[in-house]
């Protein structure tokens, strides 16, 4: 008698996924405003980029292997890679190289592999390692440039960028604040947003991303279109980015209309910041957010709607990547109340009881 | 018609092309037949032959034992051989007593029971009696008696016989054939166990995929008000009798019911054509329509084969294999076992041999759950798999229960979903076997605990009787006057 496998069991069809896909869809969705910023921000750009995804995917390698797990094996699956991009792209683009490796230590290190790596860590690991960095060294991480594209006067070519990063620094000269700093800056000393808003880029360059800011922050656009994609390709929902995205103008434009000196208005909030970042790439991270439609909404008003407090009211100019860790701490207790209605039962948990009308012996 | 919807849901290759177009081919009775005496939901069937005795096509072989069993016929003429241990069409590749018939190549009929004239008028005991003296159980893969879910008008107030042709596993075509080439039996059975029921109402529910067999069975129903033919989403497991149910008729059935609760029991095509035979010509089920399909069969084809043939008499009726397969599955590739080999019998809930190429099977490692949340989205019932399988794994199987792992229904979505190709359905399949064995150990320790209470109840009875006694008797003497 011949005898086949019966070591698997049904079901032997599967959907065309996996989970190096999924990562590999998101990776692709940040090409188009990754190439946009290299160019934007140049060579010092590309090379804080390169140490961050390296040491990221390096220091994962090593914890794998400390974690006695197969290293090439779980490597391939991309989520290393993608949470360096992520965290590059969180940087002040001119920061030197050691705010690129301190922040691969603590996103996949410290948040990730200690936790037991992949799927196991509570936080997000990116956004950690930004808010680690910023509260230890707020001097670097708030050292923003304006634009210089590559190959313009005045960018540094590729050797000068190389030392930008590996520790001369980013020339005083060149410095800028981003809008939202500049904002709130201009807040602290009295000079009302109405004032200080016409200080600012045009709405179209801050749009395009022509204006200081992280590589995330910036080319909002090009952020908005990688993240509809993802919610084309089924790899995201819509869910989590139109609720931050609500929780965050909606209290905008509310605040705006009672005191305008005071608020910014919604399409400031919309455009300015991490904003289409925050909620198509970072909030929707499978691994920290909720997972029914509904615990999603929640989530994405609550990270939202802090997003504006801190915004608006704390001493930090964004407050997207503290909105995010405050939520993903709620995710667990989020998900233990949302949970869908099982089929034939009422939400209490109790069998449904029939109500409906049983027409016995009657006309069909 | 309305149609409502259900939770999740998944969209598998149906790859039923393969055999769909494939008209159903007799496979001619093979020279030796296995028939278990377990081919249902319930008791084991006792045999009434002894090795050596002759049997006609349709004599019983074995009949059933207390109502949850069914009877087993003989599918041809021929001589019991033996009576003994044969690897069953199961996964583990466990033996079970089978009944093996040689046989004579006469395929004589037994004198068979009268049919019943005019059924619609005929006393619903006597259908009743009638499908279950025929050895019918479910044939859409439940194998549940089909006497015993006729018998429901007696417990539950009903007023609707719902059809399953939603046949929603990729590959199958079995029921799909049924429909199309034999619509009258269908319907005609279908009035029959309505009649049984006591209900008016016959609805037919058919994945919208199949638009000859919902024209087919239109025709056959055309003129009867009675009759609807509901074409229902094509989406995986529509085809499960609860969710079906409320697709066609808005109600759902409360958990840990039966569907009647909600006036509805549902009935498969094949078992309607079955239940046609036995009313109408007395004819035991003595075969079914199987599905030989996949990509390693050379020819796909729809067969329809006696009770006992062996798996590989229909691999090689359909040409045998044009490559190595992979993977041998009995039944659909969502919900179906693994089959050890080619050597194991045809019984009465085997819709689909399958025999999947390489190419056919995903085989990938696996990965860290991410909580994507697909298992919770796909899942039909409403449960949150990978919170379940999470505590599964640390074995707190109690927590799952909690999360009612008990409501699985093993449809397999959530495992076709997941990316990190973690079999989640069969962590379920496990902690369910766990838990019913847990409660079958915990009902057994209460009945000792009751009896021993009973038994310590008496003997301490007994002793203040005889101590009452003794006292009557001292107080007795000492009453005596001296």
């Amino acid at each position: 008698m011949t005898n086949f496998d019966t070591a698997k069991s049904a079901p032997y069809a599967h959907a065309a996924n996996s989970v190096g896909r999924t990562m590999g869809l998101v990776m692709l969705a940040l090409v188009p405003a990754t190439l946009f910023d290299f160019w934007l921000f140049g060579w010092p750009a590309i090379c804080l980029f390169a140490i961050t995804v390296g040491a990221c995917v390096g220091i994962e390698a090593l914890c794998l292997r400390l974690a006695g797990k197969e290293v090439g094996f779980h490597l391939v699956d991309g989520s290393a890679l993608l949470t360096g991009w992520l965290l590059a792209m969180s940087l002040p683009p001119w920061a030197p190289w050691w705010t690129g490796f301190v922040g691969a230590v603590i996103a996949i290190g410290i948040t990730k592999q200690a936790y037991g790596g992949l799927g196991q860590n509570l936080f997000n690991p990116a956004m950690v390692a930004r808010v680690a960095l910023l509260v230890s060294f707020p001097v670097v991480m708030t050292t923003w440039v304006a634009p210089h594209p590559l190959f313009s006067p005045g960018a540094p070519g590729l050797a000068d960028g190389l030392a930008i990063t590996l520790g001369a620094g980013v020339p005083d000269a060149m410095t800028s604040a981003t809008p939202l700093g500049h904002v709130k800056t201009e807040l602290s000393r009295g000079v009302s947003v109405l004032q200080s808003a016409l200080h600012l880029p045009e709405l179209s360059d801050r749009a395009l991303g022509l204006r200081a800011g992280s590589l995330g922050e910036t080319s909002a656009l090009l952020i908005l279109a990688g993240g509809l994609l993802l919610i084309a390709l089924r790899v995201i929902s819509w869910h989590i980015p139109l609720a931050l995205i609500a929780g965050l103008v909606l209290p905008a434009a509310l605040a705006h209309q009672i005191d305008p000196a005071r608020h910014a208005g919604a399409l400031f909030h919309l455009l300015s910041g991490a904003t289409f970042l925050g909620a198509f790439f970072i909030a929707t991270d499978y691994v920290t957010s909720p997972t029914t439609p509904a615990g999603k909404l929640v989530f994405g008003a609550g990270c939202g709607l802090l997003t504006w407090i801190i915004r608006s009211f704390a001493g930090y100019p964004e407050g997207m990547a503290f909105a995010v860790l405050l939520m993903n701490a709620l995710t667990p207790i989020i998900d233990q109340y949302t949970r869908p209605r099982v089929f034939g039962r009422a939400r209490s948990g109790q069998p449904l009881v029939f109500t409906g009308k049983v027409d016995e012996g009657g006309q069909p | 018609m309305k149609i409502f919807d259900i939770p999740g849901g998944v969209h598998p290759v149906y790859r039923k092309e393969l055999a769909s177009e494939q008209p159903i081919r007799p496979l001619p009775p093979p020279p030796r037949l296995y028939i278990p005496l377990q081919q249902h939901v319930g008791a084991l069937s006792v045999p009434i032959v002894a090795v050596g005795s002759h049997v006609s096509k349709g004599q019983v072989l074995c009949v059933r034992q207390g109502t949850l069993s069914a009877t087993q016929h003989a599918p041809t003429s021929g001589t019991v051989v033996a009576i003994e241990s044969v690897t069953a069409p199961h996964a583990s590749g466990l033996a079970q007593d089978t009944i093996v018939i040689e046989a004579d190549g006469r395929d004589a009929w037994a004198e068979l029971p009268e049919p019943i004239d005019d059924p619609l008028a005929a006393d619903p005991q006597q259908i009743i009696d009638r499908v279950a003296g025929s050895g019918i159980v479910g044939l859409g893969g439940a194998i549940f008696p089909a006497a015993v879910k006729l018998g429901m008008g007696k417990q539950y107030k009903l007023d609707t016989l719902l059809l399953n042709g939603a046949e929603c596993e990729p590959y199958l075509t079995c029921d799909d054939r049924v429909m199309r080439e034999h619509a009258d039996e269908v319907i005609d059975g279908a009035r029959i166990m309505a009649h049984a029921l006591g209900v008016r109402r016959i609805l037919i529910g058919v994945e919208g995929n199949k638009p000859q067999a919902i024209a087919a069975l239109e025709r056959a129903a055309a003129g009867d008000a009675g009759i609807t033919v509901v074409p229902v989403p094509v989406r995986y497991p529509v085809g499960y009798a609860q969710h079906l149910t409320r697709i066609v008729t808005g109600r759902e059935t409360p958990a840990e019911h039966r569907n009647a609760e909600v006036g509805v029991v549902t009935h498969n095509v094949a078992t309607a054509r079955a239940v046609h035979h036995a009313v109408r010509f007395g004819r035991p089920l003595i075969s079914r329509i199987v599905t030989v399909t996949g990509g390693a069969i050379r020819q796909p084809s729809n067969l329809e084969v006696a009770i006992g043939a062996l798996v590989s008499a229909l691999v090689d009726a359909c040409g045998g294999f044009s490559c190595e397969p992979r993977q041998l599955v009995l039944g659909g590739p969502m919900m179906g076992q693994p089959l050890p080999g080619l050597e194991v019998p045809i019984v009465k809930g085997s819709a689909g041999i399958l025999a999947l190429s390489a190419d056919e099977v995903v085989e990938a490692r696996e990965r860290p759950c991410i909580r994507c949340g697909s298992c919770v989205s796909v899942c039909p019932c409403g449960l949150s798999p990978m919170d379940m399988a999470a505590l599964i794994r640390k074995d707190k199987l109690d927590a799952a229960a909690k999360l009612f792992v008990g409501d699985c229904i093993g449809c397999g979505s959530c495992s076709w979903a997941c990316p990190s190709h973690i079999p989640l359905v069969q962590y379920f399949n496990y902690a369910n076997g766990v838990l019913a064995e847990q409660e079958r150990q915990r009902r057994k320790n209460e009945r000792v605990r009751t009896l021993a209470e009973a038994h310590a109840l008496r003997v301490e009875s007994l002793e203040r009787a005889k101590k009452e006694a003794r006292a009557a008797k001292l107080g007795d003497k000492t009453e005596t006057p001296a």
